[in-house]
């Protein structure tokens, strides 16, 4: 079937942070550039984050990017590629200030300075001791972000094309990314949008899991588009629980309570966090804190009628410091907690946060395979793994890497579409047909499994089965149950056969690329048989020969999941940065 | 600690409206048995969706952070995600935000909603070449845009305001307005003068009438009449 065409110089799908930041870099560079984004941008998940933005202003104290960057790698349990993190680390001053020339209402010390705050994994000194590195907009900062990129946006004149949900990559038989076909909500309309430069910035895929702190949008669209156009995916098995999620309702409660001065507390009131963390106690590493939640309640520390969440406490704190730092907070407290924070502690459990893996990229935001970049292919963000969070992402990391590989990826595709040549090559018929013919399913489809049941029995295996403690069996059974779960996902079938709005075929085609994402996720954990960051497994016990169960003889390496097969292959670790010494291989400890 | 709910069901009227299928829109009357676990006005909708999947609205983050789910409960717009269901007088009755075209069900068209948030040039203005490192701003001077930046774009209080009914075209609205003072009220922005002259018109300011539906409305608990009132004194004070 033919189908409408729009050609550009560059496209980009999603309108997040790193979408827009990108967006920002190729509109003020004067080429013809979409956004394609199934939600208005401001409503990107962007929106949500909370705590901060991490760069070694040193607005308060002393600070490095050289200590960022250490406790970058050491967050990561050394799986982060060491030169995309210097990168980082050291972009970080430059684009959070450009950032706040854009318009960026950051909270300000009594200098007029970007106020700073304390958080998880933060650390002065190589370790030593917290340092104020999170730069706030009170506890809004994502919202804050997003809407001065939007706003940036307008001023640049940026095409977007709101509420058009993309569907496949387009790809030429030499492998070169031509574009991507893409779906108008409001009218069903199919079109390929075809550019030099196309960039995934479509965020995570939390939506994986029954329990998540993600918006409904977070499908992995970019990333299980990926995997059906044959690139591998990066390090899947690694998922971040954050340790602040409502009990029950799964809403974020940021580190950034804790960064206030926030405690956690068992049923004995006591702070645990002392026993597994001395030194950074509430404020070690993420899957550190997590593990030590489940510990507490595992053990019959837990609270509540059934002892099955852990109390943030923040009620020692000056109310008017709650109020001027954390006022999101109370109200979030209030409508999904049920607690005023003020008075009374929140009841808090681990909850599926961030993917750390995604489509395999360098810190110029080139999509990587086999060692070599894909033409005109880029991805940045959530979706991408450049990678700087290896096996545990430091909060205030990811608004950092949507703005630096945003930033480096606009950057990277302005040179590139300079150098093409004008003329553009011929969209094979088969790539549009092979994307065309999952619509025409859905119209078609009879006798086929309910979306939304099918939706949750992947949501609650990959609870069940890949969460914050992982056990061999378990994963074993998973790998089972996910591939048996892909056969009902081939045969969804929606009763609204609308051509408006028809928000039952985007759930069903967005579960498409969910169980893409599950199956990179679970079967990539299965094979990594060591213990390392946010993935633990009862196989891989903290032992004197491998601490904390990591075993780098073997698995220091990046896990490679490719669609055809369920094949898993490796590459190595970047252990050699840009311009510094190598952070050397260390026992990690908070 | 958390309230407890049971499972129960919950009646519901909802405006419903293909143009696919349907020849004008109807109310239709629709049960839903709730989950315990199912508290917000989203959940339930959400759930109601499962049994119907033709019911069409828009929700994201589920925490009243994006904007997405505003629609008209009982008679009142807010956040289908920030409103206990239980609170609501039943059946429940859901309508698409007023004033803006109808697409499907509770989807409504924003054009407009953004062309006038658009036409208030919302980003800071700021001409002098910038320093090497952040701009400096006292906490007093940031303070001045608390109430302001929170803005989540969800419609609710401009689908609200009678002015905006009448002329969605002509008159900013109180989304619009707020976001019009989020931009004057920075220190960093330059170009207050020019976006009072931007405003300086019978219809995009001074058709609010301080009827204070939006107020009233906004689910972030913001205060659109208070900025529309601190522009028209700035107005006032540079005419004089």
């Amino acid at each position: 079937m033919k189908v409408a065409k729009r050609t550009f110089d560059a496209v980009i799908v999603g309108a997040g942070g790193a979408g827009m930041r990108a967006a920002v870099t190729l509109a003020e560079s004067g080429l013809k550039t979409a956004v394609i984004s199934k939600v208005f941008p401001t409503r990107s998940h962007t929106v949500a984050a909370q705590g901060g933005v991490s760069a070694s202003l040193g607005n308060s104290e002393p600070d490095h990017w050289t200590w960022h960057m250490y406790d970058t790698v050491k967050g990561s349990d050394w799986l982060g590629d060491q030169d995309a993190i210097e990168f980082m680390c050291k972009q970080a001053p430059q684009v959070v200030v450009e950032l706040e020339h854009y318009g960026m209402p950051f909270d300000r010390l009594d200098n007029g300075k970007i106020y700073q705050r304390p958080f998880g994994g933060h650390m002065s000194n190589f370790g030593e001791k917290p340092v104020r590195r999170a730069c706030a907009a009170a506890d809004r900062t994502g919202h804050a972000m997003l809407h001065a990129l939007y706003q940036r946006n307008v001023r640049a004149n940026t095409q977007f094309f709101v509420e058009w949900l993309a569907l496949d990559l387009l790809r030429a038989p030499d492998g070169r990314v031509l574009g991507v076909l893409a779906m108008e909500m409001e009218t069903g309309e199919i079109t390929a949008f075809q550019a030099k430069a196309t960039l995934f910035a479509t965020g995570g895929a939390g939506r994986i899991y029954y329990s998540s702190t993600n918006a409904f949008v977070n499908t992995g669209d970019g990333v299980g588009m990926a995997a059906r156009a044959g690139v591998p995916l990066e390090d899947m098995e690694f998922w971040q629980f954050h340790p602040t999620g409502v009990a029950g309702a799964g809403v974020l409660i940021t580190e950034g309570v804790r960064g206030e001065g926030g405690i956690l507390r068992n049923s004995d009131g006591e702070r645990f966090m002392e026993r597994y963390a001395p030194n950074a106690k509430d404020l070690a590493s993420r899957d550190v804190v997590s593990r030590a939640m489940v510990t507490e309640i595992n053990e019959g520390r837990g609270c509540g009628p059934n002892k099955d969440y852990v109390l943030l406490d923040i009620t020692h704190l000056d109310p008017a410091t709650i109020m001027q730092r954390l006022p999101g907070i109370h109200e979030i407290a209030i409508q999904f907690a049920g607690v005023d924070p003020i008075k009374a502690p929140i009841p808090v459990v681990p909850t599926c946060h961030y993917q750390m893996g995604g489509i395999p990229t360098n810190y110029h935001g080139e999509v990587v395979v086999d060692g070599a970049s894909v033409a005109g292919f880029y991805a940045a963000g959530e979706c991408a793994c450049a990678s700087v969070h290896g096996a545990n992402r430091l909060g205030t990391n990811s608004l950092l890497d949507l703005l630096v590989f945003g930033k480096s990826s606009g950057e990277s595709m302005v040179e590139f579409i300079r150098k093409e040549p004008a003329a553009l090559q011929e969209i094979p018929q088969s790539e549009i047909d092979k994307s065309l013919a999952r619509v025409d399913r859905l119209n078609t489809q009879t006798n086929g499994a309910d979306v939304h049941e099918t939706r949750l029995s992947m949501q609650r295996t990959m609870q069940n089965h890949a969460g914050v403690f992982r056990f061999k069996d378990m994963l074993q059974q998973g790998v089972d149950k996910i591939l048996d779960i892909e056969k009902q996902v081939a045969q969804t079938e929606i009763k609204d056969k609308s051509q408006v709005w028809n928000t039952a075929r985007i759930e069903a085609l967005e579960l498409d690329n969910l169980i893409e994402v599950a199956k990179a996720t679970i079967i990539s954990a299965n094979a990594r048989t060591e213990s390392r960051g946010a993935h633990v497994r009862d196989d891989a016990p903290d032992t004197p020969e491998h601490p904390n169960g990591r075993d780098d003889a073997n698995w220091l390496k990046h896990s490679l999941w490719h669609r055809e097969g369920n094949r898993l292959d490796y590459k190595p670790v970047k252990l050699q940065p840009l311009t510094v010494e190598s952070i050397a291989l260390k026992t990690r400890a908070y | 600690m958390t309230t407890e709910h049971i499972a129960r069901t919950v009646q519901f009227k909802i405006y419903r409206y293909d143009p696919d299928k349907d020849a004008a829109p109807y109310m239709q009357d629709i049960s839903v048995q709730l989950e315990a676990t199912d508290r917000k006005l989203l959940d339930a909708i959400v759930r109601l969706k499962t049994k119907d999947d033709s019911l069409s609205f828009r929700r994201s983050c589920r925490e009243g952070v994006c904007g997405s789910d505003a629609m008209n409960i009982n008679g009142k717009n807010g956040l289908a995600c920030l409103t206990d269901v239980d609170s609501l007088a039943q059946p429940i009755t859901l309508r698409p935000l007023p004033g803006l075209p109808v697409i499907r069900d509770l989807i409504v068209d924003m054009t407009q909603f953004f062309k006038q948030y658009h036409s208030i040039k919302p980003y800071v203005v700021n001409n002098t070449p910038p320093p090497e490192r952040e701009r400096l701003q006292s906490p007093e001077e940031r303070e001045e845009l608390n109430g302001l930046y929170e803005c989540i774009l969800c419609a609710c209080c401009s689908t609200a305001c009678p002015s905006f009914w009448w002329n969605p075209d002509k008159f900013v609205g109180p989304a619009g307005l707020l976001a019009a003072y989020r931009f004057i009220a920075d220190t960093r922005d330059e170009e207050t003068n020019e976006r009072l002259d931007n405003l300086e018109d019978p219809y995009r300011l001074f058709r609010c009438h301080t009827i204070m539906n939006c107020v009233d409305v906004c689910p972030k608990s913001l205060n659109p009449t208070k900025a529309i009132g601190k522009i028209k004194e700035l107005m006032l004070s540079r005419a004089v």
